[in-house]
């Protein structure tokens, strides 16, 4: 078991309630999106996976290990935090001091520590920019780096807020081979996003999330092709679920469920018949 | 038509010894074109849309810019920031980093007080500025208790209220949840259409943006390495087009593939409607000549 959550309840000090009674397990090597309107909870509950933020009500257990009881610094080694926006974690002057801090930070031997950032900066496109500061990149190039000075500590699960938001198409596709090969490893992941057609396409396991609560739970394809819970969730169907709905319904016996372009190909192949 | 903007020969680099973030740009855009810019991080987007509303040169001073941008017939070295930003109004990615006022309505009023207009006027413009692009029921609330999607409508807005020519938008959904981008894309839509405003959006989300634009650029290395209708990209490779850090929206790749594989269709739609009414016409007549 890698992440369990218990009636969960938030209260921000606030007075906002953004959490709601959120049971949730997130078995060890599972890829899981959780999805939903800005507002809806998504940030705050991934925020309790590493301790960040601890519940208000209920428990959030990590290999475990209560949060409660455990400190950020802990949960550090074995959850990866990656935050929708890079400028809440780069505060460095150049791209490699900031890929270096944490491992350096815990100590880590310094060839280790040169040969996991060079497997790192190839692997997300930054050679080239080590001598850089971040804060002289594009977004998308920070984004970049603040997943590299994650991934360099090699955590067990990696928690990502927004990876894909403001990358263009080669750097998306990028995140979705790593975020895929790192999954394969035996890497728990998490992510929160509204990027439907990266969601179709890379099938993990779906949360929906409103008003703090999960409203669904399943297979990407179950989720993504339910009007109800694409309603609820402010989400629109992914472009190819729109066609094939489209087409439903000019013809009835034509499926619904269709969330990738390869099924869509084998289905009106299919339909042509 | 008239031109409303000119570029000639436009480079830029944010210091001497930089590499030029524009090489070299040449282009028109003629009154109420809806051009949607795409291309990889880093390719000159921004830096672009900082020329059209004149912050290039005019606040990037320790920048070397050559060549000129002409806006409504006035070269944008020559005028004030302030008569610039009546003609070109900007939207950023971050609405947050463009709100400040207490309520919705100072916010918009703000920038026509600053212009120094009337009381009527400035009342007259925040009322029309509102129901554009209709948040007329948020006049009263705090921009920072609004969601993205409301807070990106309140910056479009703001901007508004100074009565541009033109819009430039970079990036302006990003940040944005898909319902809160639709909304925002169908605002900027329909202010093309009934104000005549130009706007020029950069924008990751081809399948939404080229709905509406009619023209699209795409950005390499500080370069215009295309313009043309969208539906032109399809008929160069598909490949390049995504090296350019554009992703072809699913739809297209569906029909992209199908072609690969020997379908033939009479055009390759953008919105799902005509994607359907093409599939069930052209794929089911591809039947009766099979068979």
């Amino acid at each position: 078991m890698s992440i369990t959550v218990k009636n969960l309840d938030y209260t921000y000090p606030s007075g906002v309630t953004a959490l709601n009674n959120v049971s949730l397990k997130i078995n060890k090597g599972e890829y899981i999106a959780i999805m939903g309107a800005n507002g809806a909870g998504k940030t705050t509950l991934i925020k309790h996976f590493n301790g960040l933020l601890k519940p208000t009500k209920g428990h959030v257990l990590v290999n475990d290990i209560d949060t409660i009881t455990s400190s950020v610094a802990e949960m550090a080694k074995i959850v990866g935090f990656v935050f929708q926006n890079p400028d809440h974690q780069l505060f460095l002057t150049t791209v490699e001091e900031e890929i270096k801090f944490g491992p350096t930070n815990f100590d880590f031997p310094e060839e280790q520590i040169q040969e996991d950032m060079e497997k790192v900066v190839t692997f997300l496109n930054l050679k080239n920019l080590l001598k850089r500061s971040p804060f002289s990149l594009s977004e998308g190039e920070r984004k970049r780096v603040a997943l590299a000075s994650v991934l360099v500590m090699n955590p067990e699960i990696l928690i990502l807020d927004e990876p894909t938001m403001g990358q263009d198409a080669i750097q998306k596709r990028n995140i979705a081979k790593m975020i895929n090969e790192l999954n394969q490893q035996g890497r728990t992941i998490t992510l929160v996003t509204h990027d439907v057609e990266f969601v179709a396409e890379c099938q993990p396991r779906v949360v929906a999330m409103t008003e703090g609560r999960v409203i669904a739970d399943g297979m990407a394809k179950d989720v993504l092709t339910n009007l109800e819970i694409l309603a609820k969730t402010k989400l629109r169907p992914p472009q190819i679920t729109a066609l094939a709905w489209e087409i439903a319904n000019q013809e009835q016996s034509f499926p619904k469920d269709v969330i990738t372009i390869s099924e869509m190909k084998t289905n009106l192949l299919e339909f042509r018949r | 038509m008239e031109n409303i903007i000119q570029i000639r020969n436009l480079k830029f680099s944010y210091r001497p010894s930089r590499q030029p973030a524009i090489r070299e740009i040449d282009l028109d855009i003629r009154k109420g074109e809806y051009i949607a810019i795409a291309g990889l991080s880093g390719c000159g987007k921004s830096t672009f849309c900082r020329c059209l509303n004149g912050l290039i040169p005019h606040f990037y001073r320790s920048g070397v810019m050559k060549g000129s941008v002409t806006v409504d017939g006035l070269d944008t070295r020559e005028l004030p920031l302030y008569e610039i930003t009546q003609k070109v109004g900007m939207v950023f990615q971050d609405p947050e980093s463009q709100l400040m006022a207490l309520t919705v309505e100072r916010d918009i009023a703000f920038g026509p007080e600053n212009l120094g207009l009337p009381r009527e006027e400035i009342r007259a413009r925040v009322e029309e500025a509102l129901e554009l692009v209709k948040i007329a029921h948020l006049r009263e609330r705090a921009p920072h208790e609004l969601s993205g999607g409301e807070q990106q409508r309140v910056a479009i807005a703001s901007v508004l209220a100074l009565q541009p020519k033109i819009l430039v938008l970079d990036e302006p959904t990003a940040n944005l949840d898909p319902a809160g981008a639709v909304d925002v894309l169908n605002i900027i839509e329909n202010l093309q259409v009934q104000k005549k405003i130009t706007v020029i959006i950069v924008e990751h989300r081809l399948e939404l943006a080229l709905q509406s634009a009619t023209r699209l650029l795409i950005m390499h290395d500080g370069t215009l390495v295309f313009d043309d209708k969208p539906e032109k990209l399809i008929a160069k490779d598909i490949i390049p087009a995504e090296a350019y850090g554009v992703q072809m929206p699913s739809l297209i790749q569906l029909f992209t593939q199908l072609m690969d594989e020997g379908h033939s269709f009479s055009q390759i739609p953008f919105n799902i409607p005509l994607a359907a009414s093409i599939i069930l016409s052209e794929l089911g007549s591809a039947r009766s000549t099979s068979e």
